[in-house]
């Protein structure tokens, strides 16, 4: 057992979570999202069992760092993220149905890791500049926030599938309460609004005691400001402008492409000191 | 304007909006994209080359090409920050009388009238079941208000009344980074200085302007050492720095990347390494005729008698990137061989190409046979008294976001009415500034444990 066994192993699983639920969605069938629950708990247990060997296989190799320093751990840690988040919505609130939205999400970025040949999976030595016990703390609030809104996403785009008058006969009439929805939004955004906000101050200590400054509109910090700000208008939207429903979940849409464009577009497209991941 | 309005009343009313915090947010967000496309802190023919000179002045006039400095962003911000604090003050008037109320009081028909009232009937009769529920409301809530009335009794009691401080304190938070930023900005300075192996100095020179820095200490570097990956990748590097005040040794720390020296009020960093001049180079000098070899020590600056009174050698110098024909042939060092007669000629020698001297088809040619390699260290050196008022910001606002999204102002109330049967009809609701949807559940909770009483 190694390593890239279990994370490939877990990019099948995560598929076949994927497929339960929507095939439960799609042919209204409650044992088939239950099934989906149970398979994508044992995703994330092989997701986990991934992480911890590439970790210790590192040390073997004579590296010795956390598996958060590259894009594709960084997309496996991503899945994994998402996933407990989700698994934790899912048992607080017993809507299995949702996870047609957020299941898939999952197995995406996964396979992404995976599949795409940009995407080195090679275990590579730390540079100096990332030898810090701050990483380990900035990545995972990072990416906590990035799931909480990945979440959120998921939920915000029910709002356009689900249509205005229930039929009892149509597919979406097992969705939950708009309520609920907003509800779930507003609860996923301010969780990763909270863990943005720790991963940004995170980083920025990390800058201060690395190069000396704490913010240098670096292009992955200034996206990632941006982002933050677009979830800060949000929430004044909904707390002091009474906004919900459809009108807030499209700024919970445009927040959830700011993360993506912060997550690969800077990467791929600008140049900055964040070139690693 | 609304009539009968004064001009300041106007401006404060601007000034206090949500709307506008949106609008400023949504400006700040879509205009700082710019600076992540457009390249910033470039030369003229940089920008000329890729935007045409029309464009240049336009970047020019609007100081696109240092965004993040220029009079119209810095004037947003500071949009912003008013917005905010008149905000906060427009508001937090409202908050106090409700955080430090003249006269405390709540009002019962509002509990009644709630829409997650639950009902249930206690075997008890009311006064021992009031005992009970104010021992419950007083160990998991608070401070216990009872009134009584004509048909029984009721139980108020409230906790997390100073939770609708949070947002206040995000607030703040945001005006200590901005306060700290500015701070920094005016008082501090970032600045590189890049030290041979062995020397001294106290100048550092600014990152943007190249406009020197005096320190008020030296720094001597000891001594850089670099470790290398099997990759080729750069493992670790660490510089052995000696701080020097009034011609005194005051102390000698090592850095790397990540772990800086702090010394009053100036922070030394490890951002960068090159490759320094060494010291002194041993040469294998090969006659061509015979290949017979003769090495030799020489110091760099030094000049050295050539055998067969074939003149001078003079070992000028040492090159980090030697050119030779538009090809980078790596380290070199540089000579000059002075021949009888006054001939001059300038000789390059790669170090990793042995036989480039024999191209110059002399009578001798040189080949370096080796040298301790030496380094010069690249530090950044800053200074940034702003920077406290940043990290209580930071603090501040990760307790204030806390506070704001986890914790609320919860009040519970209970009713107790009287049965003619010794029985007991309890009625219990609760109020919440936030998350209505907990509050239903934790009013079902209490139910369920008051029924075990």
């Amino acid at each position: 057992m190694n390593s890239s066994l279990a994370l490939s192993s877990a990019t099948f699983i995560y598929a076949l979570a994927s497929v339960f639920y929507i095939g439960s969605f799609a042919f209204k069938k409650q044992f088939l999202a239950r099934l989906g629950f149970i398979i994508l708990v044992l995703g994330f247990f092989d997701n986990t069992v991934g992480i911890i060997l590439r970790w210790i296989e590192s040390y073997q190799m004579g590296y010795g760092h956390a598996p958060f320093a590259n894009m594709y751990e960084s997309l496996v840690f991503f899945s994994w993220t998402v996933a407990i988040l989700y698994i934790f919505v899912e048992l607080k609130y017993k809507e299995s149905i949702i996870g047609v939205f957020a299941t898939p999400l999952i197995f995406l970025a996964i396979a992404y890791a995976s599949l795409s040949p940009d995407i080195n999976s090679k275990i590579t030595p730390l540079i100096p500049a990332l030898k810090s016990n701050w990483l380990i703390a900035h990545v995972i609030a990072c990416f906590l926030g990035y799931a909480g809104f990945a979440v959120a996403f998921g939920f915000s785009i029910m709002y356009f599938v689900k249509p205005g008058t229930t039929n009892t006969t149509s597919i979406f009439a097992k969705l939950p309460s708009l309520d609920l929805i907003d509800e779930l939004t507003y609860q996923m955004v301010v969780f990763g609004f909270l863990f943005l906000t720790i991963g940004i101050i995170t980083g920025a200590v990390w800058a201060n005691s690395a190069w000396g400054t704490y913010w240098s509109w670096d292009p992955k910090e200034t996206w990632s400001l941006n982002t933050w700000i677009v979830y800060a208008i949000f929430m004044h939207l909904r707390m002091m402008r009474g906004w919900y429903g459809k009108n807030l979940a499209w700024v919970s849409i445009i927040g959830f492409m700011a993360v993506i464009f912060t997550y690969f577009g800077v990467n791929f497209l600008l140049s900055g000191l964040h070139s690693y991941a | 304007m609304k009539k009968n309005q004064t001009i300041p009343e106007t401006i404060w009313q601007f000034f206090c909006s949500v709307k506008l915090a949106v609008y400023m947010l949504v400006l700040l967000a879509g205009s700082s994209i710019i600076g992540t496309i457009v390249l910033q802190n470039g030369t003229p023919a940089q920008y000329i080359r890729e935007y045409g000179e029309s464009f240049y002045n336009l970047i020019k006039v609007f100081n696109i090409d240092d965004m993040y400095h220029a009079w119209w962003f810095l004037g947003l911000l500071v949009i912003l920050c008013l917005n905010i604090v008149v905000c906060s003050i427009d508001r937090l008037s409202t908050t106090w009388k409700i955080i430090f109320p003249k006269k405390f009081k709540f009002n019962p028909e509002r509990f009644r009238k709630l829409k997650n009232l639950e009902r249930f009937i206690a075997n008890k009769e009311t006064s021992s079941m009031s005992k009970d529920v104010e021992r419950f409301l007083s160990k998991t809530v608070g401070r216990v208000i009872k009134e009584e009335t004509q048909t029984g009794m009721i139980l108020y009691a409230e906790t997390g009344r100073w939770t609708r401080m949070g947002v206040y304190f995000v607030h703040l938070s945001l005006l200590l980074l901005l306060i700290g930023a500015l701070i920094g900005s005016i008082f501090g300075f970032k600045a590189d200085m890049n030290l041979d192996e062995g020397a001294t100095s106290n100048t550092a020179f600014m990152s943007k302007k190249r406009v020197p820095i005096q320190l008020e200490f030296s720094v001597r570097c000891n001594d850089f050492d670099v470790k290398f990956y099997d990759t080729g990748a750069p493992e670790e590097f660490t510089s052995n720095l000696t701080i020097i005040e009034n011609g005194k040794e005051s102390f000698t720390k090592d850095i790397r990347v990540n772990h800086p020296l702090r010394y009053k009020g100036i922070n030394i960093f490890q951002s960068s390494y090159g490759s320094g001049q060494p010291d002194s180079v041993v040469f294998d000098i090969i006659r061509q005729s015979d290949k017979s070899v003769i090495t030799r020590t020489v110091k760099v600056g030094d000049e050295i008698e050539l055998p067969e009174d074939q003149g001078l050698f003079k070992l000028e110098g040492f090159l980090p990137h030697f050119d030779f024909r538009g090809n980078n042939l790596g380290a070199a060092f540089i000579g000059r061989i002075t021949q009888k007669g006054g001939k001059d000629v300038q000789v390059a020698l790669p170090i990793k190409f042995p036989t480039f001297d024999k191209m110059r088809k002399g009578a001798f040619a040189f080949v370096v046979k080796e040298f301790k390699e030496k380094y010069y260290t690249g530090l950044q050196i800053t200074k940034d008294p702003g920077i406290w008022y940043v990290y209580s910001g930071f603090i501040l606002m990760i307790i204030g976001c806390w506070i704001t999204f986890f914790m609320s102002h919860q009040s519970f109330f209970v009713e107790i009415e009287k049965n003619t049967d010794n029985s007991s009809n309890i009625s219990i609701s609760g109020t919440t500034n936030r998350n209505n949807q907990g509050m239903k559940l934790k009013i079902q909770k209490i139910v369920t444990k008051l029924k075990d009483i």
